[in-house]
């Protein structure tokens, strides 16, 4: 629970993921054989074995958004990292890396119709711009704030997307004693800008395999689109989403070991939306690739909602994966 | 050919699920090439050598998957709920036959509300991806025993021949590729040849042109020729669009190397070869634009076989321009290597 | 190199089309260089040996510019056309154009305000409505001077106006290629790779295969972006402003740059007394985006010069911001060795 709560803390939009990073290689030290930050950023903590490289991938980064401009009164404009959704944003607070905490509003004439992130604006509470430039300036990024809480199970956070995978494969790790396979677990950079450090990673690794540990949204909440993965109902073995047609080898093998070792799973088919396996299986002459996901509600709001009874049957699997 | 056609519009893949009709595909080419293997992401390779040390070599790319729906669901009372996998128009979906690959083969039916049902005011709108299922005429437990989320599922569309050697069929966009290739290396059987070809059945375009990008990086071709299929024209639209019987289609744009679509336009004269030229002025949306920047970039030209109704399941397009693209592309490999990095 | 960039300008290079931009830059640059190749897609690597050869800067800059291709010729003799490249279809109406090696002038014309009804009057006309007349009499008749595929540039001369300002096509990106020419005429720490990459407007597609082949260690982007700073907008909204300097991107819709990176432009450009600024916006992207994802990664930044109505027949730009971007890449390239010991 202490590190869901300090990975979910940390303050790493796509580009500036070093915090998480000092975290992950903390936990994962004891158990790696080499640590590597790569040219991007990219963490890839080397676990050696006789067999294939088998690469596993969690992003490190979360969205948030870049200050581009400070006016003359004080108010900041922004631009988004990542997926960011305008009327998610409506007076919820942002929080800098310094500390700076600030309320994205909106330009009331405009309406709330059609709210383009344009038309918003973050209000630190300086009178002018010099003084708002004492604390923040243009190309800063900030996160949302959303703290992290339990209910039992579940668990409710900013940034589960992706810090519950990293959690995942951190947690895996610990636990894998006899790998059959020379495992790389890779803690990726800017998944949410296009998978980008996937990309670099992968062709510096040239895995024989992968697979990619992220979050995935259901179809469980009322009148929710068309989608048949459930919250609770086990850790989701990716068939598709629009990055990737998972390699069948990969998908039917994580099945078979997801059986053989009563692992609760169900599978995954996403119509929008894309994992660092999109770019991993297009690395150098291809690399057959899949997914594990993590059920999570709400993805890309500042109330993402996971249960950690999934969190659990993911780790398993990784684990008993990397041991088969 | 038109035994060719019917084999290939017959296989039954779509995206990701190449590894079904791999084992067919390799057989296309047995005793065309000297060397045949599959790759990690589906695609097929066949190589020619020419024997010759140092040779040049010049890849071949047509794509073998076509584009069809996926299980995403089954409902309680037993009907599959779907996703599109590639561009599929889905105007075409409702009452059209299809296979699902569960456990078995099973065959469905596109259902939907019967229209007295619908608002009178949607007559006019197509009916969504959402408002469709697929009856398999099981109760929701059989269906699970045969059927699984994340099933690849098919069209189900007997071809057929047309007038004036026309060809109608499900995925000629791009079988009927593959087609041009395997004659182009028939064409070549006995002749020598000063370059090695690599003829690739490629994987996942209709999803991003994801086998040609891997499939190109593993060759490391000097040139590459992708084969693809074009609109052709129809009562309802001649823009863009090019004739059926009207010869291949070769590809002029910016991502088009230009040294190797005027060979090919010669070629086409020199040994009167019917061919049209279509232009592109950005995305070709085919493999020649991933081939061309792989690795140190390649030199890439792009020939089309002018289709009907892409996209649908009675895809047409004249056998004729299938040939002609073949015996162009046969011509080009042959004077390949000769002039070497002249070209 | 006002001068240059004249020169530059004036040549057309559609993207598939640098041939003849290539051509004036080698003859140039020549006895500048160590070694210079083309590849195969028709970029230009050209290599200034460096005092020490342990690690490879790279520079890009590139040679095409946004214009279009001539698709079909009518039973008339008009000329249809599609664009390389994002060109708003509304800029198009009346303006003058030069077509294929021949330079054989055109318009495009629509017909008289006069003769359109009220919803044309009003309605932006779709590219695949306009036409080039040439002043053709058939289809035949076109093709004694112009065949399918020949490349068309805008016909805008270069000229300098107003206080400081020049205009013309294609600033975008001749100014790079003219600095990088500049730039070319001294000797660094390392070993300087500058690539005149071909394609970028359609999709960064020469930069991708120049990274792969020069794998440098770190790599700068030299390229032109959009000012906003014109009547009817916001200050927020200007993204960058002329004669405020070059801009340094910190992110756009292709690239995040290294914070350290960027930052270190600014303030040393501004610290040495280099007009700088920030790109206030994360929209566009250039060969950044390519060459940052190239195998394992390479830290890559950018330095554009403020443009106003990119990708138009008439781009405007300010002379003095040109020689900041000049100063502000010199001083990138003099201090290599102390901004990868940032990186590290």
């Amino acid at each position: 629970m202490e590190l869901i709560k300090s990975l979910t803390k940390s303050n790493a939009p796509s580009g500036c993921e070093e915090s998480v990073r000092n975290i992950i290689i903390d936990e994962v030290k004891k158990f790696a054989d080499e640590i590597i930050t790569d040219t991007m950023g990219n963490l890839i903590v080397h676990k050696k074995g006789k067999g294939k490289k088998l690469m596993f991938a969690a992003h490190m980064d979360e969205i948030g958004i870049m200050v581009t401009h400070i006016q003359d009164d004080g108010f900041i404009r922004f631009a988004a990292v990542g997926g960011v959704n305008a009327y998610n944003c409506i007076n919820s607070k942002v929080v800098f890396a310094n500390g700076t905490t600030g309320v994205v509003s909106y330009e009331q004439t405009n309406g709330i119709k059609d709210l383009k992130l344009a038309n918003m604006y973050i209000d630190i509470g300086a009178s002018d711009k010099e003084s708002a430039q004492k604390y923040v300036n243009v190309g800063d990024t900030a996160c949302f704030v959303g703290d992290c809480a339990f209910n039992g199970n579940i668990v409710i956070s900013k940034s589960l997307d992706n810090r519950i995978g990293c959690y995942a494969l951190i947690q895996a790790l610990k636990k894998i004693k006899n790998n059959t396979y020379d495992l790389y677990f890779t803690f990726t950079v800017q998944e949410e800008v296009g998978l980008r450090g996937a990309r670099t990673s992968a062709y510096k690794i040239n895995p024989d395999m992968a697979i990619a540990v992220d979050v995935t949204r259901t179809g469980d909440t009322p009148s929710s689109s068309a989608m048949d993965v459930k919250l609770g109902s086990g850790v989701a073995v990716k068939v598709k989403d629009a990055s990737v047609i998972c390699h069948h080898e990969v998908r039917e093998s994580l099945i078979d070991v997801a059986k053989k070792n009563n692992i609760k799973y169900q599978l995954e088919v996403l119509e929008k939306g894309g994992t660092d396996a999109g770019a991993i299986h297009l690395s150098h002459e291809g690399v057959p690739s899949g997914g594990l996901s993590i059920p999570t509600r709400y993805i890309h709001s500042s109330s993402e909602m996971s249960d950690l009874n999934d969190v659990e049957e993911c780790i398993k699997l990784i684990a008993a994966f990397c041991e088969r | 050919m038109n035994n060719l056609l019917k084999k290939l519009s017959d296989m039954r893949a779509i995206s990701g699920f190449e590894y079904r009709i791999s084992n067919e595909l390799e057989k296309l080419f047995a005793g065309l090439a000297d060397d045949i293997h599959t790759t990690a992401l589906g695609s097929v390779i066949a190589v020619k050598r020419c024997g010759k040390p140092d040779a040049k070599r010049i890849m071949l790319a047509a794509h073998c998957d076509e584009i069809g729906l996926m299980v995403s669901s089954i409902d309680e009372n037993g009907f599959v709920k779907f996703v599109n996998i590639g561009g599929i128009d889905t105007k075409v979906l409702p009452s059209s036959e299809v296979v699902i690959h569960g456990k078995e083969d099973v065959y469905g039916v596109i259902g939907s509300k019967p229209p007295h049902l619908l608002p009178r005011e949607d007559m006019d709108k197509s009916l969504g991806i959402d408002a469709l299922a697929i009856d398999i005429g099981y109760s929701h437990d059989d269906a699970c025993k045969l059927v699984n989320i994340g099933d690849s599922i098919t069209m189900l569309s007997p071809n057929s021949n047309l007038k004036n050697k026309q060809f109608s069929g499900k995925c000629l966009d791009d079988r009927a590729g593959v087609a041009a290739m395997v004659k182009c290396l028939e064409y070549l059987k006995k002749e020598t040849l000063d370059a090695d070809v690599y003829a690739v059945c490629t994987a996942q375009e209709e999803t991003g042109l994801r086998g040609a990008k891997t499939a190109a990086y593993e060759v490391k071709a000097d040139y590459a020729i992708a084969v693809d299929a074009t609109h052709g024209i129809t009562p309802d639209n001649s823009d863009n669009a090019f004739e059926i019987g009207g010869g291949t289609a070769i590809g002029i744009g910016p991502s088009l190397n230009r040294k190797m679509h005027k060979k090919l336009i010669n070629l086409a004269e020199e040994n009167k070869i019917k061919y049209q030229t279509e232009v592109m002025g950005g995305d070709t949306g085919t493999d020649a634009w991933a081939i061309q920047v792989s690795r140190c970039g390649v030199p890439t030209a792009l020939l089309s076989i002018p289709l009907k109704y892409m996209h649908t399941t009675v895809e047409t397009l004249s056998e004729k321009d299938v040939e002609a693209t073949a015996k162009l592309m046969a011509l080009f490999v042959k004077t390949i290597g000769q002039e070497g990095a002249a070209l | 190199m006002i001068k240059n960039i004249e020169k530059l300008c004036n040549i057309c290079g559609v993207s598939g089309d640098e041939d003849k931009v290539r051509e004036y830059i080698i003859n140039k640059i020549t006895p500048l260089c160590d070694d210079i190749r083309t590849d195969s897609m028709g970029n230009v690597i050209a290599l200034k040996k460096g005092a020490s050869s342990d690690k490879k800067i790279m520079i890009a800059v590139h040679m095409d510019e946004v214009g279009f291709i001539v698709s079909e010729i009518t039973d008339k003799g008009f000329i249809k056309f599609q664009s390389v490249g994002g060109i708003d279809p509304r800029v198009l109406v009346s303006k003058r154009v030069v077509i294929g090696d021949k330079r054989i002038k055109g318009v495009i014309g629509m017909k008289a305000v006069h003769l359109q009804n009220k919803s044309e009057r009003e309605k932006a006309v779709a590219e695949n409505k306009l036409t080039i007349d040439i002043g053709a009499k058939s289809k035949k008749d076109a093709l004694k001077w112009i065949e399918i595929g020949d490349y068309i540039s805008f016909a805008t001369e270069f000229e300098q106006f107003g206080n400081g300002f020049i205009k013309g096509k294609a600033l975008d990106n001749r100014v790079g290629c003219a600095v990088a020419m500049e730039l070319l005429k001294e000797r660094y720490d390392y070993d300087l790779y500058v690539c005149f990459t071909v394609q970028e407007e359609i999709g960064l597609r020469g930069a991708t295969v120049a990274a792969y082949a020069v794998e440098p260690d770190i790599a700068l982007v030299i390229e032109t972006t959009t000012a906003s700073d014109v009547s009817g907008t916001d200050e927020h909204q200007y993204v960058v402003r002329l004669n405020h300097g070059a801009a340094v991107t910190l992110m756009d819709s292709r690239t995040i740059v290294d914070k350290r990176l960027a930052a270190w432009l600014y303030e040393n450009g501004n610290k040495k007394g280099i007009k700088t600024q920030y790109k206030e916006s994360n929209a566009g992207g250039n060969d950044a985006g390519a060459i940052h994802l190239s195998k394992e990664g390479v830290k890559t930044c950018a330095i554009s010069l403020p443009c106003r109505y990119l990708h138009s027949p008439v781009t405007v730009a300010a002379k003095d911001d040109v020689n900041s971007v000049y100063e502000l890449s010199r001083l990138f390239l003099q201090n290599t060795k102390s901004i990868m010991k940032i990186m590290r």
